[in-house]
């Protein structure tokens, strides 16, 4: 079981002087699915770009804990599994080309066993010497999921994430969610109801812009 | 430690034959610039201090055509996010700097035996010494020209921001290395040239170190 958490003490954010959400705290432990949820321009992206360490709040911070030792921010990467419509993988590589090039940087295994039981998962193991430039939004939306899960992260955070799915991709990635979330924390930002039902505890983040 | 970034740098080697973003542009500079040099000058024999100044100028205007894609090329393409998601800004630093540092090298290779070969007063009396100006140079040029690229990547105006930034910061690289360039064609002694040479190395240690501690904050938002 995982021992790793996640706290948020007094998080605000504004760019410029545009306040996007002030004060939030909250404390996600061990494993879940925690949802976020707000409407457009509410900071959903910018919540969750701040939890993955990507962007850095205007005042209060996120701490991370694994086993009751906090991560710092150089090491962070490793721990984050990270899922969303504008993150791009390279598209002059193929599927299989791009997971070994980021298992290399990343300096992990690259275990072949495990990313083809993905592949297969989310039904690219047949286009999987195909370049990313020749995949639909859909079957890259897919591949975002197997690039966040390869490394077996402590975290997973999903921003949409069933953008660009069909009812099929929607199902294995609900699937996912659901056997992810009982040995990890997923984070899911989101408005669609479906993906937010799966969650055991949401932060609506219209209460924070006041 | 050197693993990561040897992979970033595989990963950015692999994807430069790929999708050609600066080698073809390094190129066509080269050609261009020399040709409209050896045009201007026609049947007229040029002083070896213009032929060594031309040769610095030829080296940085190539380095500004090109090297800015190091990073230029992650952020257009909406890539920068996944570097991040991937490796601590150390490696990244580290992968992008190897890479530019190998393209200055070859680049300034090939310009250098075109200088050779189509420049008669291109004649290198001491060569340890043009050696050594060439090597301490390139990484300087590779180490400057790497962490203003990652400045720029965020900007609008990335095409003319670059030579503009780069310039003063580059200017006491390109005019010590034109001195010694003339030393290592007048055959002055590796002794003579040590001030010179010490400017050299200071300004390569001072920008790795100074682009290592800054660019965790350039890196990310």
């Amino acid at each position: 079981m995982s021992n790793y958490s996640i706290r948020s003490q007094s998080l605000s954010k504004s760019f410029g002087r545009r306040l996007i959400f002030k004060d939030i705290n909250f404390e996600w432990k061990d494993k879940g699915i925690f949802g976020i949820s707000g409407p457009n321009g509410s900071g959903k992206s910018t919540l969750v770009k701040i939890i993955a360490g990507l962007i850095a709040p205007s005042s209060g911070k996120i701490i991370h804990n694994n086993s009751d030792e906090e991560i710092i921010a150089e090491k962070l990467h490793n721990h984050i599994g990270f899922v969303s419509p504008y993150l791009v993988l390279y598209e002059e590589f193929s599927a299989w080309e791009n997971l070994n090039i980021f298992a290399k940087i990343r300096a992990v295994t690259f275990d072949e066993k495990r990313i083809l039981f993905y592949l297969q998962q989310f039904l690219l193991d047949a286009r999987k010497h195909d370049l990313v430039k020749t995949y639909s939004s859909g079957m890259k939306q897919r591949l975002k999921f197997i690039f966040a899960l390869m490394h077996s992260p402590d975290v997973l955070i999903l921003d949409e994430p069933t953008s660009n799915l069909d009812e099929e991709g929607k199902k294995v990635v609900y699937d996912i969610i659901n056997e992810e979330g009982k040995d990890r924390i997923v984070i899911i930002a989101s408005n669609e109801t479906k993906d937010l039902e799966l969650c055991n505890e949401t932060l609506l983040l219209e209460k924070f812009k006041i | 430690m050197i693993a990561k970034p040897y992979a970033l740098f595989k990963k950015d080697f692999s994807s430069e034959l790929r999708t050609r973003y600066a080698i073809n542009s390094l190129a066509m500079f080269i050609i261009v610039a020399i040709s409209v040099i050896l045009f201007s000058i026609g049947n007229e024999t040029i002083t070896e201090s213009l032929t060594g100044g031309l040769f610095w100028v030829v080296i940085f205007f190539t380095a500004m055509s090109g090297l800015s894609r190091a990073f230029v090329s992650e952020e257009e393409r909406g890539t920068a996010l996944t570097l991040q998601l991937i490796a601590a800004p150390s490696t990244v630093f580290s992968g992008k700097l190897l890479f530019n540092v190998i393209l200055v090298f070859c680049m300034n290779t090939i310009i250098a035996l075109l200088y050779s070969a189509l420049f008669e007063r291109f004649i290198v009396q001491n060569f340890p010494l043009f050696l050594v100006t060439f090597l301490l140079g390139n990484i300087g040029l590779a180490a400057a020209s790497t962490i203003i690229a990652a400045i720029i990547a965020k900007a609008g105006a990335k095409g003319t921001l670059y030579p503009v930034l780069s310039f003063p910061i580059l200017l006491p690289l390109i005019l010590t290395c034109v001195q010694l360039t003339l030393f290592s064609f007048d055959g002055t002694r590796f002794e003579e040239a040590k001030f010179e040479l010490a400017i050299v190395a200071g300004y390569d240690v001072i920008m790795l170190t100074a682009s290592y501690m800054l660019f965790d904050f350039i890196w990310k938002d």
